[in-house]
């Protein structure tokens, strides 16, 4: 028997896993899957719960509704990967050797990699909402809070899902007019970039919208430390910004068992072939999802592109044949703006977000870098897709390269 | 693009004023950029860090990061912000003679 073992089973494990089970024989291939929790958590929806749109129920599975009965399951944090050795230890004291090892293990946040994020406010007034309960606590705290000055903080790039933080203000701006309060509240959107985003285009228009929604933009801020004291963050080149509530994006980093295995860069990020996938100096290694350090966002839809072309390179590897399929860098990501409308990006390595229809050119029903209520219903309707087809590894109507078609420059 | 002469040399630079050819360097061409950019005295400090950039972009083809930077090169994130004012990963990597570091996405 030859043996494949998937390491993670949040977004892009799972996926993988539901896309290779039908198609490897089982009288060849042993499956298994290996993650620490057994709860599956929808990731996109904890920016929903602190406005009490989503509550943790809306947004948790067992994981063990998404494995195919074939597929062994192993339970376990993974101490490290040896890849001279071809094996994985993990904490329960197994030892799983590989013929193929896919990495999917996510990435998460370090509050603690800034001076003073972690002390006396931590949870008191300076919250994330990239975890369950940072979102739940901040939920809390909204309930009872009635108006200040609230701050998000990028702590420093890359982060999952870069739009996210956008989406918060967007949301927060709507949330403090429907509890009758914006007047009440100044909303700041501290960044380490030079603008809104990423991308010229989309920061532009983003820029011009956080205008409109009166939410003050300072861009090129890089946090040194949080005065959880006095209650303000300062910047490496002791620029401060006060807060009475803070938000912050902390640093994203990939798994300690990355490090560990001496697999990641200074980020635990793996370097890994930005067209094939495969794990830079390790063929039998294929990378994908968030673990990875490709020039590409963190996010599910990445996820899911990626996953076509990791399938097809992965039976490509295995018979000895070339790999033939190269990822784009596609990423697609509805963003809500609030008020039922949203903004819809999709673009990759090489194009950045242009405005225009998609998926059917010239007709939509999403507009490209608009607002638009039908972009909102996409938002809102991808929590059943990621449940129902995502993570199942079933089709999208979308597909996994880019197109132009329907855009415009 | 663009050609301009400096240090007498011609040297190529992007439209966003980062060297094409970063073979084309030289310390008296940093020293120009460095002055274009605020920068009146290049110190054993900025040169620690400039020749840590090269090095690292001749091994991978792009700059580092600047947690990478302060990891390895010895210089600590305060002091980095203090000799390259105001975005050190760009300052530098311009003054290095550089491709602009790739960013973020
Ligand atoms: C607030 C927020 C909003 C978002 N919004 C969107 C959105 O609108 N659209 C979108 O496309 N994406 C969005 N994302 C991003 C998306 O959730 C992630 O990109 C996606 O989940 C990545 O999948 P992954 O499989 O790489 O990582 P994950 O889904 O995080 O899975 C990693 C898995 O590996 C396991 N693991 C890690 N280390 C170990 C170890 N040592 N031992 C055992 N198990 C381990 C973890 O337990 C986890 O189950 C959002 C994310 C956040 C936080």
């Amino acid at each position: 028997m030859k043996k494949l073992v998937i390491l993670g089973a949040g977004t892009a494990g799972t996926m993988m896993l539901n896309k290779l089970e039908p198609v490897l024989d089982r009288d060849e291939w042993q499956i298994t899957i290996v993650d620490q929790f057994e709860t599956h958590y929808y990731q996109p929806g904890f920016l929903f719960i602190p406005f009490g749109i989503y509550n943790k129920k809306d947004v948790i599975k067992p994981k063990r509704d998404f494995f195919p009965t074939s597929a062994e399951v192993i339970f376990s944090a993974i101490d490290r990967i040896e890849p001279k050795e071809n094996k994985v230890s993990l904490q329960n004291g197994t030892v799983l050797s590989y013929d193929y090892l896919i990495i999917a293990t996510g990435s998460k946040i370090h509050p603690e990699e800034t001076e003073g994020m972690k002390e006396a406010g931590w949870h008191k007034n300076i919250f994330d909402f990239y975890t369950i309960e940072g979102a739940m606590a901040l939920s809390k705290f909204l309930k009872y809070w009635e108006g200040g000055k609230l701050v998000l903080n990028i702590v420093e790039m890359p982060i999952k899902c870069p739009v996210a933080p956008l989406e918060f203000v967007f949301l927060a701006d709507w949330w403090f007019t429907e509890q009758g309060i914006r007047d009440k509240v100044d909303i700041e959107f501290v960044t380490p970039l030079p603008g809104a985003f990423t991308k010229p285009k989309a920061s532009n228009v983003f820029g011009d919208f956080l205008d409109k929604k009166n939410i003050q933009l300072v861009p090129d801020f890089n946090i040194a430390r949080v005065d959880s004291e006095a209650n303000k963050i300062i910047s490496w080149d002791e620029k401060e910004v006060n807060y009475d509530l803070l938000v912050t994006i902390p640093t994203n980093m990939g798994d300690e068992a990355i490090a560990r295995s001496g697999l990641g860069d200074e980020l635990n990020f793996i370097p890994t072939d930005k067209e094939t996938l495969q794990a830079i100096g390790h063929d039998n290694i294929f990378v994908i999802g968030d673990a990875t350090n490709l020039p590409s966002s963190k996010a599910g839809s990445v996820a899911h592109f990626e996953a076509d072309i990791l399938l097809e390179n992965f039976l490509c590897a295995i018979e000895g044949r070339a790999l033939r399929a190269k990822f784009d860098g596609h990423a697609n990501c509805y963003i809500e703006s609030g008020f039922g409308k949203g903004i819809l990006i999709d673009f990759n390595y090489d194009t950045e977000p242009l405005p225009g229809k998609f998926p059917l050119p010239g007709v939509g029903p999403f507009s490209l870098l608009e607002e638009t209520k039908m972009n909102h219903y996409g938002k809102m309707l991808f929590r059943w897709m990621y449940w129902n087809l995502l993570i199942r590894g079933s089709e999208l109507p979308i597909e996994a390269q880019m197109t132009m078609a329907g855009k415009r420059r | 693009m663009a050609t301009r002469e400096i240090a007498g040399k011609q040297i190529e630079f992007d439209d966003e004023g980062y060297m094409t050819d970063h073979t084309q360097w030289t310390k008296e061409v940093a020293v120009v950029l460095a002055a274009e950019d605020g920068i009146s005295e290049l110190t054993e400090r900025h040169f620690a860090v400039i020749d840590f950039m090269r090095k690292e972009f001749e091994a991978n083809g792009t700059g580092p990061s600047i947690r990478k930077l302060t990891k390895q090169s010895g210089v600590p994130t305060k002091e980095l912000y203090q000799l390259f004012p105001g975005g050190p990963a760009k300052k530098a990597a311009r003054i290095a003679g550089i491709t602009k570091p790739q960013g973020c996405i």
